[in-house]
């Protein structure tokens, strides 16, 4: 798909489902690539978010709310999920002094 | 104008999550992810999803982003000191990202149709009258159990930040 060269007036339904692609790509990127436990915590946050945004977009198409709903669930988990992750992040680096994710390795074969 | 807002915010989004992505210090990552968590909620209001785009930026961007850089300040942590991974691991992930990002655009693309297009105002089903019906109505039983599910959580996160651990 070729970018015009001016701006159309109503957006193609296509660019928010690539947008979306591209922002959980980054965050498999942030995930696979840093080394740090809160950074990678936070690529997942931003692979829900692309997914969110991915729910909405539908809902919008189908002319449902159905995909706010799910995008709402999605967010309660999310929140669920910071919560106690940070908490296990806090647990792991008052026993290990470490945030490094290569160096908690203990569960590793 | 919805093409000019649709490029402004998803620039600054993708943008923003390179950013999240190259920095090594976690704090300009998180702070990174509140930009990209703001521009999607611009995005959500652009589709008509007002309820959600709210919920977004209060949630979101607001609680769970404190609790992140609460979290980052109370460890005092400094940026990553060893380099990100292996050289070669990086001259293949970036080609592979690269690649999949292209095949997903073309796979979209060919797809959904070119005519399907998004205007401001399209759906106005997004408000926090219809979210709320359906929530309550339709959606009773699985918001009920999200209920069990943060309490679990508050359960979780008070066992795990005991002394004893």
């Amino acid at each position: 798909m070729e970018l015009p060269l001016s701006l159309p007036t109503a957006v193609p339904l296509s660019w928010f489902l690539i947008l979306s692609a591209i922002l959980f790509m980054l965050g498999i990127a942030g995930f696979l690539l840093r080394r740090n436990i809160i950074t990678v915590f936070m690529s997942i946050e931003l692979m829900l978010n692309a997914v969110n945004l991915t729910f909405v977009t539908f809902s919008y198409r189908l002319k449902q709310v159905d995909g706010h709903i799910f995008s709402f669930f999605v967010m309660v988990v999310a929140a669920a999920e910071a919560a106690v992750g940070l908490a296990i992040i806090l647990t792991v680096y008052k026993n290990r002094s470490t945030l490094e994710i290569d160096e908690v390795s203990s569960m590793k074969l | 104008m919805e093409g000019l807002l649709f490029l402004t915010f998803a620039t600054i989004a993708v943008l923003c999550a390179i950013n999240l992505v190259l920095q090594t210090h976690p704090i300009s990552s998180a702070l990174s992810l509140i930009g990209v968590l703001g521009s999607v909620a611009v995005l959500y209001l652009l589709l008509g999803g007002e309820f959600i785009a709210a919920v977004q930026l209060i949630v979101y961007a607001g609680a769970i982003m404190v609790l992140f850089v609460f979290v980052i300040m109370l460890l005092n942590t400094g940026a990553e000191k060893r380099p990100a991974r292996k050289v070669l691991v990086t001259w293949i992930s970036l080609p592979l990202l690269f690649t999949f990002i292209a095949l997903a655009a073309m796979l979209i693309g060919a797809q959904v149709p070119k005519t399907e297009t998004v205007t401001f105002g399209g759906f106005a089903g997004g408000t926090t009258l219809s979210v709320g019906r359906a929530l309550f109505t339709q959606y009773l039983l699985p918001f009920e159990i999200t209920s069990i599910l943060i309490l679990v959580a508050i359960l979780g996160a008070v066992v795990l930040a005991r002394k004893e651990i």
